[in-house]
């Protein structure tokens, strides 16, 4: 397939979303009846296996892919639920130094002939991980919270992107308060845009039901709690869809779309 | 009105420190080097007309442009008299 897509997932900064966010924008492009490979390039500290709650099946990883210790296709671990969703894992007991950007890209390669899309998990971070993570994808999607240090890393984030020539960044805003924008005391979506100056995808609000599902190892996308339908709006517009935004993404709307931020370049 | 006499909440702080932080991160700047450009070109004004040094601002922010990261350079330079 040679119209697939390959998007990095990545933040810079640890702990805001970005696995979550792999996991649910994966699993929902799969509901939609995609085919999607989800990798996971944090290599030594694996993740996306526990959040999708296949853990227990993990036989090969990326780096024995990468190490011809196995085929590709061994290592890719089929989803419980979405047919056409699989995880290519990372290994726990090594480092970042046991993949190169040349090897990624070999297995991307790989990857682009039998999925629609490959969506790649980023490690924190911006050092080797980062740079394998990068090496074989054209778009990306930024994951932040409306906090400075995360903010702050964001944006080299996006310098870093543009520097190794990402033409399509769009921005996630994760674990949004709208009782604490209201108030007074949380970034608003728009402040963090007008930041950031990169077109916005998508506003996940703050939602206890994501640690459930967490728990679980079930992604909530799809379900009926907030983060839920946020995570499956930011699905139909990775596909290119124009999706309106939800009640707590209002007001945001509004003043991108006259801004223009939101309608790609 | 009210926002007037209001002590600045914790948003606008956050979105200042942001944005000042961002200026020095983007343009690989220190502030000491800002500061450095703020004393000298409150020299050259100087000598010209009386400027208010302590309530002068300079800062480089992004212009927005087709992707809004062209850096320019604003100064804000009150002026006590225009003649010296």
């Amino acid at each position: 397939m040679s119209n697939s897509e390959v998007i990095v997932v990545t933040s810079g900064k640890g702990g805001v979303g970005k696995t979550t966010t792999t996991a649910n924008v994966g699993t929902g492009l799969a509901k939609l009846g995609k085919k999607v490979c989800l990798i996971d390039t944090d290599i030594g500290l694996r993740n996306l296996d526990v959040v999708m709650g296949l853990e227990n099946r993990i036989v090969y990883n990326l780096v024995d892919v990468v190490e011809g210790s196995c085929r590709v296709k061994q290592a890719l671990i089929r989803d419980k639920r979405n047919p056409s969703l699989y995880l290519m894992p990372s290994a726990q007991t090594r480092d970042k130094s046991a993949v190169s950007p040349g090897q990624m890209i070999k297995v991307i390669e790989h990857l682009k002939e039998q999925f629609d899309y490959v969506i790649l998990d980023c490690p924190a971070g911006i050092e080797q991980g980062f740079q394998n993570a990068i090496a074989g994808a054209d778009r990306a999607l930024v994951v932040t919270t409306p906090e400075v240090s995360a903010i702050r890393d964001a944006d080299r984030i996006i310098g870093l992107l543009e520097a190794n020539g990402f033409k399509q960044m769009d921005l996630i805003i994760n674990r949004l308060r709208m009782d604490m924008v209201k108030r007074g005391d949380m970034m608003s979506a728009s402040d963090v845009v007008d930041i950031l100056a990169i077109p916005l995808i998508g506003i996940v609000p703050d939602d206890e039901n994501v640690v459930i599902a967490t728990n679980q190892g079930e992604p909530l996308v799809g379900s009926d709690s907030p983060a839920g339908k946020a995570y499956a709006n930011v699905v139909r517009r990775v596909t290119g869809e124009e999706q309106p935004f939800l009640n707590f993404e209002r007001g945001i709307s509004f003043w991108t779309r006259v801004t223009g931020i939101f309608h790609k370049v | 009105m009210r926002r007037f006499f209001r002590r600045k909440s914790s948003r606008d702080v956050a979105r200042d420190r942001l944005k000042i932080l961002l200026i020095s991160d983007r343009v690989n700047c220190s502030p000491e080097m800002m500061e450095l450009i703020k004393v000298d070109i409150a020299k050259v004004i100087s000598k010209y007309m009386k400027i208010d040094f302590a309530n002068m601002e300079i800062q480089i922010n992004a212009k927005k442009g087709a992707r809004g990261r062209t850096p320019v350079l604003y100064a804000n330079i009150p002026i006590l008299d225009l003649h010296k």
